[in-house]
Order: structure tokens, then C-alpha cells, then sequence
């Protein structure tokens, strides 16, 4: 059953226990400054904006269902695993970016002051998932804003949520056909593209597609260049040999 | 003693001025990395290393893949002269490519993991391969050069039954690795300005690449001739100069017919950063140089053909910019201007490349006489072109 994380900004008091946790799963530094920092970063994989009074909101990996860092990955240095979690093996990469170019969320961030840099990024802690347990922001939130569990429970709780309240609510789940689906979902009063996402319904099919449907058309592109280009330089030499022999003929 | 200095030139000390600067940059970017060596940022990941040293670099090796598919797919015999300089410049211009991704790539030394470690879905993939391949293919193509530069014939016969498939695949490689260059960018819907992102932009890749790449071959030879000293092949840049009008206009019709259609002609109309840039890229890339070739007059003279070729080659080269960084800054909210360090690393290698250039055609027969053309590959039969040529000291 994949997993995913359900945020739902309502409930958020901006703690930043999430931010916290964060940073001691992942053995990233965490100060006052840090916290007050409001973006994410090479040492920092989610933040709470603060910024529109007592609306908050969490940014951090959305865990594309079809990502498009992974599709692009020329490595396969990303990877979407089948419990969710989109993860990173940083002895496969070779540093060229690209994930960070192409993904739409604008999540992958890069260790630009190092000589040998990483790729850095939530992966929704892939170690505590597979032993079961919840990722370690959602275990920190103490109102229940960040929430794990179940893909599908999470989707039924949020539109549980949404049809109790619909006033409350804005009445799209955002991530849930956003890019053909994410592994967060996040339920909000205001829409997110407020704090930085792309617009709800902006892309509401995967990218990856956009490239791969693409490089389908290689092997063709290989075969008929080849049989054309074979082909004519076959008639061509072949009119050369046959006039070079006929010139001998010729003058013998 | 009596030690030779080299003589002092102009040149000479701006190229060691270039180097000097250049070295420090590469000791800034290898032992202090791409933050203190760039301006590239989380909001904008790629620049001008990617933007011109890939992008550009690449485009203005596509004459050779265009020649070799005219010469030696398509018999143009009148062509065969050029085939090898432009051979030369393509597989200089790979290396050098090569050797800049080791600056941008932020783990260089795992350049060659694609080999291994696949992922077919990815353009970037693609293109790893595409680079490997066709590098190797050129330097198939070259090795008959060099092996009869010091008389090692014997390897020559079977380079020579391998010539075909060579060539082919060394067109076929060309021409996909051009489009994915291009295609990397349709991942990218919500982030390139709308007068880049299109879904053809793999096809106008190839297409400019193709018309950049003759470009660049006049412009070529032509410097060539007046620098080292030999004459000017004048029919075949005009041959080659009536063909890069026919492709200007193809790809002039062909991107105007995808702006009109996706209605993102609009885009051009309104007064902003991006549709100025879009109009010098359109104007110094296709109108002033179609404008000025369907004049007969301009086709048909090689001097004013060198100066539209350069018009065409900078129009291009402004095309792969807009479309790397001019497209990509409205949506990631900061503004790119290359860090010095960056500029002057992109300055040695092209320097670097030019002085390549030159040692390859000092000590290597690439510009040969016409009467004693030979295929580099393949075996065909000596040009049979008259020696109509213009002589370098007549310009």
C-alpha cells in the first residue's frame, strides 16, 4: 500500500516541530535562524511559510506518484520506491541538475558551496517507512496537521474533511491529479499558489510523458535513418562501381 | 644560449591572458565549487556553461554530420573539400564539450556512469550516449588522417570497409543528439517563456542546428583560407551558401507556423524582456539574413556570404541562449548574469579550441589541395572538381 503524507494547513499552529524533526532525521543543522529561514534549502527539506498572518503552509517533496526528477534522471540516481517515497542515491549522480531544471515544484536543492556536491531533498524518510513508522514531521506535529498513513485512507479523510466543512475548505485536494498525482496531498482555506506552489490544475497530467513519449521515437528514428541512408549510399556507390567498371570496359 | 622567445603579438597576449584567468577559474570551481564560482542557484541551476558551451557548442558542430551526409550518403562530390575541416571543427568541438561538462557536471568524475547506469526515459541519458558515440565516430573518421600522416596504412583497409555503417551512424547520432538537445527543454511546460516552449522544439533544434552548422562552415572556411594561407573553395561556399538559404526559410516557416498555431505569436507583440530578446534572435538569426540571400547579388559573393554567416551563427547562438536562460528567468524569479569566473572558463575552452583548430591543420592534411582530394573515409573516387578557386590573397 503506498504511503503518503496528508497536510492539512488548517490545523497548522506554525510550531515548526515538523522543521525541527526534520533536521534531526536528517542530520541537517537546526538553530533559531535556521527556523526563521523561509525557504527550503541544502540543509533544510520543509519549512512552514509564515508569511499570510495565521495561514500557514509546509513546502517540502511532493513524491510525485510519476516524478518528473526521476523521469529525467539520466542516472537513475532517483527513485520512486513502491512504499512512496521518492529517494536519492547520491553515488549514482553525477551532478548535472537536470532534476532541479525540470521538477515543477521547484523542490530539488544542490550543495552549491561544496566541492563535491549533492543533490538535497525530503525523501520521506524512507528508513522509518519501511519499519513501519510515520515520517518523523508527521510524528512531531502535535495537532495533527501532517499526517501519514495510507495513500487512499489519506484521500478519503481529506474529502471527509472537505464535505464537513465546506466553507472551510478550499474545495480541491491539491495533489491529488496535480502532475497525475503526489504522495502529499494538502488540504488548505486558501489556495496554494499563495505560498509559491504552481497554480492547483495547472499541470494536471504527469510531465514525464512530455520526454519519454519522445525518446520512443529513437529506435524508429535509428531503423528508418539507417535503412534510408543505407539505402541511398547503396545506389550511389553502386552507380559509382558500375561506371568506374563500364569506363573500363570501354578502354581496355 | 640563444633562446628563441616567441614573438609577442596582439593575440598571443590576450590568449595568455584568457588561460591565466581561466586556470584560476578552474582552481576556484574545482577546490571552492559551483557556488563560489558561478551565479548559478537553487532558483537557477543551469547557465551559461550549459546555455552556450553546451547547447551552442554542439549546434555549431552540426556542419559536420550535414557534410558527411551530402558527400558520402548523397554523393554531393563538389562538397568533399569542406567535409574534412568541418570533421575537425565537430570532433574539437565534442572533446571541448566534454571537457567543459567537467566543469558544470558537479561530480565529474561520474561522467561515464549513463554506460552503466540506464535510464532511457531521460533526455539527458540520450544525449550522454549520443556525445560517446559520435565521438567515437569521428574519431573513426579521423584516424585515416592521422595513420596516413605517419604512414601506418595497414589499419586503413579495414577502417575503409567500415566506412559506411561509420558514417551513417555518425549522421544518425548527429542529428538525434541535436533534437535531444531540444528536448530536454519540453520537461519544462511552466517554466520556458512561451515563445521557447514548444512541443516542435526538438525538430527546430536539428533544423537551426543544421543551418548554424553550414553557417559556421563558410564563416569557417573562409577564415581559414586568409589565415592559413590557402585558397578559398569560392563554388562550394556558394553551393553551400544557396543551400542555408533554403534552410533559414524552412525554418523560418516552420517556427511561425507553430507560433501562429499555438497562438503564442502573441507573446511577441507585447513590449518586455523576452520578446525583445525573441525579435533579436529572430531578426539577426532569419529576417536580416533572409532578407539579404534572396538577393543574388549577396548569394553570390563569398565576402558578403562570410558576413551573413555570421549574422546567422550569433542569431543562433541568441536563440540557445533565450532558450537556457532569457526563457527560464521570469519563472524562477531571480535574474542570471554569468559570474566572471564562469565567462572566462567558456573563453579558454574556446580558445583553447582555436588553437586545437590550428595545430590540427598545421600538422594534419586537412585542407588539401582539390586535386589531390581523398575521401577521409570510404574510398570514393578523388573529387572531380575544376580548380576554380579563389586565391587568398585575392580578398
Amino acid at each position: 500500500m503506498p504511503k503518503a503524507i496528508l497536510y492539512d494547513a488548517t490545523l497548522c499552529i506554525d510550531c515548526k516541530q515538523c522543521e525541527a524533526a526534520c533536521a534531526e532525521q536528517n542530520k541537517n543543522p537546526y538553530t533559531d535562524a535556521i527556523g526563521k529561514e523561509q525557504k527550503t534549502s541544502d540543509h533544510k527539506f520543509t519549512y512552514v511559510s509564515d508569511t499570510h498572518g495565521d495561514k500557514y503552509m509546509r513546502k517540502l517533496c511532493m513524491h510525485c506518484l510519476d516524478p518528473t526528477c526521476v523521469s529525467v534522471c539520466p542516472v537513475g540516481a532517483l527513485e520512486k520506491t513502491k512504499a512512496g517515497p521518492v529517494t536519492y542515491d547520491e553515488s549514482k549522480c553525477m551532478g548535472c541538475r537536470y532534476c532541479m531544471v525540470a521538477c515543477p515544484f521547484n523542490v530539488p536543492k544542490y550543495e552549491w558551496s561544496k566541492a563535491i556536491p549533492r543533490v538535497r531533498k525530503c525523501i520521506m524518510c524512507p528508513d522509518r517507512v519501511a519499519a513501519g513508522k510515520p515520517t518523523a514531521c508527521a510524528e512531531a506535529c502535535p495537532t495533527g496537521a501532517t499526517m501519514f498513513g495510507d495513500r487512499d485512507e489519506l484521500i478519503a479523510e481529506a474529502r471527509k474533511r472537505i464535505a464537513a466543512e465546506p466553507g472551510k475548505y478550499v474545495p480541491t485536494m491539491y495533489g491529488l491529479n496535480e502532475v497525475g498525482g503526489t504522495s502529499v496531498l494538502i488540504l488548505s482555506s486558501v489556495p496554494v499558489d499563495q505560498f509559491g506552489y504552481p497554480k492547483a490544475g495547472r499541470y494536471n497530467k504527469p510531465l514525464p510523458p512530455l520526454t519519454a513519449d519522445m525518446l520512443e521515437h529513437v529506435p524508429q528514428v535509428v531503423t528508418i535513418g539507417w535503412a534510408v541512408l543505407g539505402g541511398v549510399w547503396w545506389i550511389t556507390n553502386r552507380r559509382d562501381i558500375v561506371s568506374d567498371a563500364e569506363k573500363k570496359d570501354v578502354k581496355p | 644560449m640563444n633562446i628563441k622567445f616567441p614573438k609577442i603579438t596582439f593575440w598571443r597576449v590576450v590568449f595568455v591572458i584568457i588561460m591565466v584567468a581561466g586556470i584560476y577559474s578552474t582552481y576556484l570551481r574545482f577546490f571552492h565549487g559551483l557556488g563560489a564560482s558561478t551565479n548559478l542557484s537553487d532558483q537557477f541551476a543551469w547557465g551559461l556553461w550549459i546555455g552556450f558551451d553546451a547547447l551552442c557548442g554542439i549546434m555549431l558542430t552540426a556542419g559536420a554530420f550535414t557534410l558527411l551526409a551530402a558527400v558520402h550518403v548523397f554523393n554531393v562530390e563538389s562538397w568533399r573539400p569542406i567535409v574534412r575541416p568541418a570533421l575537425v571543427t565537430a570532433f574539437l568541438g565534442y572533446l571541448l564539450e566534454v571537457f567543459a561538462l567537467m566543469f558544470d557536471l558537479g561530480k565529474p568524475y561520474n561522467i561515464w556512469h549513463p554506460l552503466i547506469m540506464w535510464n532511457p526515459r531521460s533526455p539527458m541519458f540520450l544525449i550522454g550516449w549520443c556525445v560517446m558515440v559520435y565521438t567515437s565516430v569521428m574519431a573513426l573518421e579521423f584516424l585515416p588522417v592521422v595513420l596516413k600522416r605517419f604512414n601506418f596504412t595497414k589499419p586503413l583497409r579495414i577502417i575503409r570497409m567500415l566506412a559506411a555503417p561509420v558514417v551513417i551512424t555518425g549522421v544518425i547520432m548527429g542529428v538525434i543528439h541535436q533534437s535531444a538537445l531540444g528536448s530536454l527543454y519540453l520537461i519544462v511546460p511552466g517554466k520556458l517563456y512561451p515563445l521557447w516552449y514548444t512541443p516542435i522544439l526538438p525538430v527546430l533544434f536539428f533544423i537551426s542546428a543544421v543551418a548554424a552548422g553550414l553557417a559556421m562552415t563558410i564563416f569557417e572556411s573562409t577564415m581559414s583560407a586568409r589565415h592559413f594561407n590557402h585558397s578559398l573553395e569560392k563554388p562550394v561556399i556558394l553551393s553551400i551558401g544557396r543551400v542555408l538559404t533554403v534552410v533559414l526559410i524552412v525554418y523560418g516557416v516552420v517556427r511561425f507556423h507553430d507560433l501562429f498555431k499555438t497562438g503564442n505569436i502573441r507573446y511577441a507583440l507585447s513590449f518586455g524582456y523576452e520578446s525583445a530578446m525573441f525579435w533579436v534572435e529572430i531578426m539577426l538569426a532569419l529576417f536580416i539574413p533572409i532578407a539579404l540571400l534572396v538577393v543574388r547579388k549577396v548569394r553570390e559573393n563569398p565576402i558578403s556570404l562570410y558576413f551573413v554567416s555570421i549574422l546567422v551563427v550569433i542569431g543562433f547562438v541568441i536563440n540557445r541562449l533565450n532558450v537556457a536562460v532569457t526563457g527560464m528567468e521570469a519563472s524562477s524569479g531571480v535574474h542570471y548574469v554569468p559570474r566572471w569566473t564562469e565567462v572566462s572558463v567558456t573563453l579558454m575552452i574556446v580558445s583553447g579550441g582555436i588553437l586545437a583548430f590550428g595545430l590540427v591543420v598545421k600538422y594534419f592534411p586537412i585542407f588539401t589541395h582539390p586535386h589531390e582530394h581523398r575521401a577521409p573515409v570510404g574510398g570514393a573516387k578523388p573529387a572531380s572538381m575544376p580548380p576554380s578557386v579563389l586565391p587568398a590573397t585575392a580578398r
